[in-house]
């Protein structure tokens, strides 16, 4: 399969992420539309990876390896984030993200 | 290299000296122990590398610049321990936890400063990234510390995200992490590096907080604990730049940024300049008003990453050593007062004399007077902004915003000199008289002989 289509679909998928966060109120679905924008990179990384392998480059490799970089990450940026979210629902009682705006004073 | 392994270390070691140690003075000297540790063992490694660079596995590439900023960064830190460790015990009971977070997010900047992959970029960013969230949160049970936590944590995923996606589009378009190896700036670029370069241009815009990207900077800054927002806006704000300031001098090594480039970048910076200088000028808390006033500190910091010639090298470091210092300094005396309005500092200099020179030591170097370290910095990367040529309209917004920025930084000093009041303040002990003086003895020093420093790059 050409690598366009694999372009296209993380694409598509990195936009439904980023419209997510844009649109959504809710901090937990914001947080899960902020995974799919890594999860269509990953795609994106492998699909260029064997583009790059095909194309006769021998360290294209390095950009699997990088996606397994991005999943630790993502799960430490989870561990840290659900933290947050929950200690926000026990001092506020809800994870709306329409009620922060008491900072702004 | 050594600077990396010594401060993940010292992270590991604080997280235990917590469960061995009760006492939260000497968890503080432990802390500054291991962290004068890292520092010997990050100019140590000026040794192995001799004149040159030295690469491990085309990831890592230490020379003299990355140690020098490790230095820099390092001894910010040591000196904000001095002034403002104790105040850590006033957050939450987790004292050890948060010394071992800032050796994390330290470990984090050394590997900003020696990267030579994009992956350990991203990487760098994360380690510097995640501690802060948590210690923006520190303070649980407030209201406005667990939304600042939650608003910096959904605003930096999300820019880590772009941060990727670019990554990834120059990938597909030049088939290497290697930032040296990018080329980016030879001839033309296909639509997929542009794609890339535009969206890893915006989300390191979020790490710095440039405008229009800057809109989190005064909530989180203003919701998180004093202590840390010290930190955050100061040491971690400059590796930023340094993330920046790599990215575009490496990928477009050896050519000019194209027109339409600098453009993009020029446009960023004024706007940066502009809404960070005029909103600080409204404010009525300084602890807000240096929120704003490190957006615009950001815009001058940006000059050095549009002109790419030695002395943006040289501007940068200065100006990191310059900010971070005089607002370590500002935030230490402003975490002993009882009101962080400016009225809060009314009156100050009778009753604490000393409080009030150094602060104002500090906000003229901020401000840019002479014979501070802030002048010199400025006068870098303006004189950097001039050899790059075609900017001339960008400079002179610049000088413009760094006269408004006297407004605003002055205030403090008629607050403190000319207002008839009573500033409340903390007890106020004799070692910590002693450590600000020193610190703005340094900030004096910087502004005579600003070749100290200098002469290592």
């Amino acid at each position: 399969m050409p690598v366009q289509y694999y372009i296209f679909l993380s694409i598509a998928l990195f936009c439904i992420g980023v419209m997510g966060v844009l649109m959504r109120r809710n901090a937990i679905i914001i947080f899960m539309c902020v995974e799919l924008m890594l999860n269509a990179v990953n795609l994106l990384l492998v699909a260029f990876s064997k583009m790059w392998a095909d194309a006769g480059r021998v360290d294209a490799g390095g950009a699997q390896i990088f996606v397994f970089f991005i999943m630790v990450v993502a799960a430490a940026e989870v561990a840290a984030g659900l933290a947050i979210i929950v200690m926000v629902y026990r001092n506020s009682q809800s994870v709306d993200i329409n009620i922060m705006n008491r900072l702004k004073n | 290299m050594n600077a990396l392994i010594s401060t993940a270390l010292s992270g590991v070691v604080m997280m235990f000296a917590g469960l061995f140690i009760g006492n939260k003075q000497r968890i503080k000297f432990v802390a500054i122990v291991v962290l004068l540790i890292s520092f010997a063992a990050n100019l140590a490694e000026l040794s192995t590398i001799g004149a040159g660079e030295r690469t491990l596995y085309g990831m890592i590439t230490i020379s003299h610049f990355s140690i020098l900023f490790n230095a820099i960064a390092l001894g910010s830190t040591l000196i904000y321990f001095l002034l403002s460790g104790s105040a850590f015990e006033k957050v939450g009971e987790h004292v050890s936890d948060y010394f071992a977070l800032i050796f994390f997010i330290l470990s984090g900047i050394t590997l900003v400063s020696t990267f030579s992959s994009l992956l350990i970029l991203f990487l760098a960013i994360e380690i510097m990234s995640i501690p802060q969230y948590i210690l923006a949160g520190a303070d649980k049970k407030t209201p406005k510390s667990t939304e600042a936590s939650l608003k910096y944590f959904l605003m930096g995923s999300f820019s880590t995200g772009i941060l990727l996606m670019g990554i990834a589009l120059i990938y597909g378009a030049t088939g290497t992490f290697n930032v040296a190896e990018l080329g980016l700036g030879a001839g033309k670029v296909n639509t997929l590096a542009l794609c890339g370069i535009i969206l890893m241009a915006f989300a390191l815009s979020f790490k710095v907080s440039a405008a229009p990207f800057h809109f989190w900077t005064p909530d989180v800054y203003d919701g998180s604990p004093t202590v840390f927002t010290s930190f955050m806006a100061t040491v971690v704000k400059a590796g930023g730049f340094i993330a920046f300031i790599r990215v575009f001098h490496g990928a477009f090594v050896g050519e000019r940024l194209t027109a339409d480039w600098q453009l993009l970048l020029a446009i960023i910076t004024a706007a940066t300049l502009i809404i960070g200088n005029f909103t600080a000028v409204f404010q009525q808390s300084v602890k807000r008003m240096l929120a704003y006033s490190s957006i615009a500190q950001a815009g001058f910091m940006l000059l050095a990453v549009i002109s790419m010639n030695t002395f943006a090298t040289q501007g940068i470091i200065l100006y990191a050593a310059a900010y971070s210092v005089a607002t370590i300094g500002i935030f230490a005396v402003m975490i002993k007062l009882k009101d962080y309005t400016f009225d809060g500092f009314n009156g100050l200099a009778r009753t604490q004399p000393v409080l009030a020179i150094t602060t104002t030591i500090f906000v003229c170097s901020l401000a840019g007077i002479p014979l501070t370290a802030g002048f010199f910095a400025k006068y870098f990367v303006l004189a950097a902004a001039v050899q790059q040529g075609n900017l001339l309209w960008l400079v002179i917004t610049a000088v413009i915003c760094a006269a408004i920025s006297a407004y605003y930084y002055f205030r403090v000093i008629i607050a403190m000199y000319f207002k008839q009041g009573e500033a409340e303040t903390a007890e106020i002990s004799g070692s910590f008289k002693l450590m600000l003086i020193i610190t703005a003895a340094i900030v004096i020093l910087l502004g005579i002989f600003p070749g100290l420093l200098l002469q290592f790059i």
